[in-house]
């Protein structure tokens, strides 16, 4: 596996096999009376959060801790960044305290690729602006695999078909499931009225269609994102109501979805608008499996990136340093 | 080849008979293999117990990887599975694996059993003991002893893993000894 986590396209189709097997297994220790397993001792973990987050942020935290690795959070807010110093500034001075890991949320696409360039630590994308949140992908493959290995152990991603639906233009979900259901082999179909279609969608590898009433009943899994209104200046659907007749979720469309297909959901959800509370709270609905894999997941992924030495494979280990 | 498939099989029925007899029959037995062989090799002694039982005997397999105290000198180790048949509070859990080398891994399996709770006592069965002991560690059920130098490699092959029953000892180049105990992780 490479050095960092930035993009859902680091990842082999095998990679991500191994992350998610992984993950079936960090599920299980969670049932444990004792949830925590040595495997990152005396490594230290920094989540460096520059947007607010809730689930992300603590299921990292989370997971950190319950590997045994130290974990501190930074947050812009009572941090330095608030006395205005740079992104560099802050990486630098936190990853000279000589951590192991940082994870990083900013508000600026790339910004976890910049600090990836600046320091020795592993950098993990915990979601940069409208660019890329790959773990998030990572845990909707796995409640999405899940959901297809209980109606047949050997399914194939091939036959599968996943349509995303809603505001693609600022989902950095959206990008990060679609690159990593490309790899898996998955067919994506992305939905969304013209003016939330990202420019240069074109060039993704999936298919694109304005129009959602035909997909909703191919499709094996639907994927609603959240409009996000708080990075919307207005102008891209005349009302919500108008967007939720179009684009939402509603019982109507819940009852015309193929038999077996699934609901999944980043989350948080806006109830009544891209989803109906029929759709959330429906048995299709993969909501809440996504939400209880993320510290699993996030497991997983600590354990890919420093459960080994930090010499890449090929140099072989180094032996006979026993003090 | 020091051990082939009939003398395995002879020799596994007698370790099923002596767990049997220290532990007075399979009253509270749960029989752990470690990955990758001992895993195997736990389900036939469980299975052989069952037949001088009369009863099944549950068997499961506990993985060790992330207890490991050599992590961080090596390249991320995939983690295996870890499947617990049965309560192992108070239980008498039999730890089974293919070889007994430095006893490392067993160390580690000890860590990991007290992540899951508090066996009565904890035995440990092992179907090759080669020497070259690094920690205070024994087993209590042997299937042969291998005096080997430890640039020699010994090699356990299973019907269900590798499609044939035998035990080896090769001779690895000298000079390569790290190489060698590397292997003995990698198991």
């Amino acid at each position: 596996m490479k050095r960092h986590l930035l993009s859902a396209a680091d990842l082999s189709v095998d990679e991500v096999a191994s992350i998610l097997d992984l993950a079936e297994e960090m599920s299980a220790v969670q049932s444990r009376p004792v949830k925590k397993l040595p495997a990152l001792r005396g490594r230290t973990v920094v989540n460096l959060f520059f947007e607010d987050s809730t689930r992300t942020r603590s299921s990292f935290e989370l997971a950190g801790k319950w590997l045994s690795a130290d974990v501190i959070n930074i947050s812009a807010k009572g941090s330095s960044v608030s006395k205005g110093e740079s992104l560099r500034d802050t990486v630098l001075t936190v990853a000279a305290m000589g951590v192991d890991a940082l994870v990083i949320r900013h508000m600026a696409s790339g910004a976890p690729l910049q600090a990836s360039q600046w320091v020795d630590a592993h950098v993990v994308n915990a979601g940069d602006g409208t660019h890329e949140h790959p773990t998030q992908a990572l845990l909707d493959a796995y409640a999405m695999r899940r959901h297809f290995r209980a109606a047949d152990p050997g399914f194939s991603w091939a036959d599968k078909t996943v349509a995303v639906v809603g505001d693609l233009t600022h989902s950095r979900v959206a990008r990060s499931n679609v690159l990593l259901l490309r790899t898996l082999g998955a067919r994506v179909v992305l939905v969304a009225p013209p003016t939330l279609l990202p420019s240069g969608v074109d060039s993704w590898p999936a298919e694109v269609c304005t129009d959602l009433d035909p997909v909703v009943e191919s499709a094996d899994v639907l994927m609603m994102l959240r409009v996000q209104r708080e990075r919307m200046s207005g102008g891209y659907f005349p009302t919500p109501r108008e967007y939720t007749v179009g684009y939402g979720l509603t019982r109507d469309r819940l009852a015309r979805m193929k038999p077996g297909a699934a609901i999944a959901h980043p989350g948080p959800m806006n109830r009544g608008l891209e989803i109906s509370a029929d759709a959330a709270d429906s048995a299709a609905s993969l909501v809440l499996d996504q939400v209880a894999s993320g510290v699993a997941v996030r497991m997983s992924v600590l354990y890919h990136l420093l459960g080994g030495s930090d010499e890449d494979a090929a140099a072989g280990p180094s032996k006979g340093t026993t003090a | 080849m020091v051990i082939d498939a009939a003398e395995m099989s002879r020799t596994l029925t007698r370790m099923a008979h002596q767990v049997l007899e220290a532990n007075h029959g399979a009253r509270d037995l749960v029989v752990l293999g470690i990955p990758t062989r001992g895993v195997p090799l736990a389900r036939r002694l469980a299975g052989l117990m069952a037949d001088v039982e009369g009863h099944p005997v549950p068997v499961g397999q506990l993985d060790v990887t992330m207890y490991r105290d050599d992590l961080r000198t090596q390249p991320t180790r995939p983690v295996g599975r870890t499947v617990l048949p049965a309560e192992i509070d108070g239980a008498v859990v039999v730890l089974v694996d293919d070889v007994l080398y430095s006893g490392r891994t067993v160390v580690a399996a000890l860590d990991a059993l007290s992540d899951l709770g508090r066996p009565a006592a904890v035995r440990l069965a092992v179907l090759v003991d080669r020497g070259h002991r690094q920690v205070p560690v024994r087993a209590d059920h042997v299937g042969k002893n291998l005096p080997t130098a430890s640039h020699e490699r010994v090699q356990v092959r299973l019907e269900e893993i590798d499609g044939v029953d035998d035990v080896t000892i090769s001779r690895v180049l000298e000079g390569s000894r790290a190489e060698d105990s590397q292997a003995e992780g990698s198991r």
